[in-house]
């Protein structure tokens, strides 16, 4: 218990940004339309890309003859890019088209 | 000096976040939301590669990175622009997938960071004091990375119809006790840290990727889009995972945000198909509805055939046009609109009824007849369409079924009861395109096709849309 309470103390900002964060996600997209659900979870997809960061940090930490650490990082770049550049560039296209029909 | 930078790339990147989720769900700030995100992620990850240091120690393997970033970002783009409008769902399933992987490679590498071990070789394993939150967080992210990978993935092939709805019984049972499994071996090797943990940090590892298999595959194809939605917020919560490891502020709130709206998005797709979260995760779909009005026999249907629909759309004042997946699978949404043109021209008005979860996604039949220039003020919204009905003359279904199912009106057995649909009986004439008699994804039968004014008009939306083009150009 005593552990558990110090474990809080010492992590006192991280669980206040992770409260905060939970009630501006929520109220953010309150009152999103139907016809944006789509792009929008595409939009909130590309946006958890952040994980690549912490690949980056990874990569950038490994010892040159840690290879599990460097194949693994590798990897994860790889990955963590991919969810990040497709993801807005799947957003970008799904969103042109919403805006070529405004003009029509 | 550069770590202060850092800083304050990490809060632009944030902020950005947060005000690009808010433009995003506002159609007409959509796509500059968009770029503002992205921007936001490049100076993060920009400041990460270049300023990002620990214990005075910059990052290193510059070569590995960038490697890395340009092989990615080439084939996301590629793969991005390539893919077909229809095939967009899948798209997004994927590359979170990528996510969740990602967030369990770092895991993965992290564990043996911490865990040094005591003889190089044996699996002997010496954990510094004051890891165990560290380990928490660590199992955590893993555990939620791999099931948001596995899962993504089957979820990328059922929507691209390479993998079948499976499930046998007792499944559930199955799935609850994979998840006590693997809570157990986290719990075992936070709480005692046993001699062979790399083992067991092995084997929650490999469960979790079972389980992410297990979760998606008895949920029926019509849900996809809520468990992917599901999938993505999981990926978020991964995300802030790593966030929490590295004390990194733009991983956390990105991660969280992310996780937040995500469940919050799911919630709110369910509330537009009028059903349940867990209604959705447990009673999968195809299995429960048999009970539904299954046994009813089957009446008789009319046909109509190709000419004859030439000759009572041409004469109509009014036809609505209401689209489903079928058409997104015919690729037929430029005939559509064709067909729309030509009707226009002989005078005829047409419209096109757009109920919210028609297809596999909210907002999946806008963007497609948007792609095929049909004009925004042309696509009703399924109250005016309701409100259109009654004065419409033909109303020709393409690929649709669930939604202009009448059991969600009065079957309460029926599992999609409840469910607003498309009054597609209060217009004059119905004709429906489908390729056969079969029922639709979510596997109930439908009483439409049954009544007195609805006619089949059966094959691919796009070959039928096509011929009824040629038809109508020679009366």
């Amino acid at each position: 218990m005593n552990s558990f309470l110090t474990w809080i103390y010492s992590n006192q900002q991280i669980i206040y940004i992770v409260i905060l964060m939970i009630f501006v996600g929520i109220e953010v997209i309150g009152r999103v339309p139907s016809v944006l659900h789509t792009p929008l979870m595409s939009g909130a997809n590309a946006i958890h890309g952040v994980v690549i960061i912490g690949a980056i940090i990874v990569m950038g930490k490994a010892e040159h003859d840690n290879y599990l650490a460097l194949t693994l990082g590798f990897l994860a770049v790889i990955l963590g890019t991919l969810n990040v550049v497709g993801g807005f560039v799947v957003t970008d296209r799904m969103l042109e088209m919403f805006k070529k029909k405004k003009k029509v | 000096m550069g770590l202060n930078i850092l800083t304050l790339c990490y809060i632009i990147g944030s902020v950005t976040f947060i005000i690009g989720l808010k433009m995003l769900s506002n159609p007409a700030a959509a796509r500059n939301g968009n770029l503002v995100a992205a921007a936001g992620m490049t100076i993060a990850i920009l400041g990460t590669i270049f300023l990002y240091e620990e214990g005075g120690q910059r990052l290193g393997n510059y070569g590995w990175i960038f490697g890395g970033i340009a092989i990615g970002a080439v084939v996301g783009t590629l793969a991005a622009k390539k893919v077909k409008m229809t095939a967009m769902p899948e798209m997004v399933s994927m590359f979170n997938g990528m996510g969740g992987a990602c967030a369990a490679l770092i895991s993965i590498v992290e564990f043996n960071h911490l865990a040094h071990d005591v003889i190089p070789g044996s699996n002997e394993i010496y954990l510094p004091d004051g890891a165990k939150g560290m380990l928490l967080i660590i199992i955590l992210g893993l555990v939620i990375g791999s099931v948001s990978f596995a899962g993504s993935m089957i979820a990328w092939g059922k929507l691209n119809g390479s993998i079948k709805d499976y499930s046998f019984k007792g499944q559930h049972i199955v799935n609850i006790i994979l998840l006590a499994i693997i809570l157990g071996l986290a719990v075992c090797l936070i709480g005692w840290l046993p001699g062979n943990s790399k083992l067991i940090f092995y084997s929650i590892f490999a469960l979790s990727l079972f389980y992410g298999v297990f979760f998606v595959f008895p949920i029926g194809g019509a849900d996809m889009p809520v468990v992917i939605s599901i999938l993505n917020s999981f990926t978020g919560v991964a995300a802030a995972c790593g966030g929490f490891l590295y004390d990194n502020k733009v991983m956390l709130t990105g991660g969280i945000l992310v996780g937040a709206a995500g469940t919050l998005l799911t919630i709110l797709m369910c509330r537009a198909m009028n059903r349940s979260l867990l209604n959705v995760l447990i009673g999968s779909f195809g299995g429960s509805a048999s009970g539904g009005g299954g046994t009813k026999e089957q009446g008789q249907y009319k046909e109509i055939s190709l000419s004859d629909a030439a000759v009572v759309m041409s004469y109509a004042n009014k036809v609505m046009i209401v689209p489903g997946y079928g058409l997104a699978v015919a690729q037929a949404q430029h005939a559509c609109h064709d067909l729309e043109k030509l009707l226009e021209e002989k005078g005829v008005t047409v419209k096109y009824a757009i109920h919210p979860v028609a297809g596999r996604m909210p907002g999946h039949m806008n963007v497609l007849l948007a792609e095929a220039d049909v004009s925004y003020e042309k696509l009703l919204e399924m109250e005016q369409a309701n409100e259109e009905f009654p004065t419409t003359d033909v109303v020709l279904v393409l690929g649709a079924n669930d939604v202009v199912n009448p059991a969600a009106k009065n079957d309460p057995a029926s599992p999609i009861y409840g469910m607003p649909i498309l009054d597609v009986e209060l217009a004059k004439l119905c004709i429906i395109n489908k390729r056969s008699m079969k029922p639709g994804y979510a596997g109930i039968e439908n009483d439409l096709f049954f009544r007195p004014k609805t006619s089949m008009l059966f094959g691919d939306a796009k070959k039928v849309l096509q011929n009824l083009i040629g038809e109508i150009k020679n009366l």
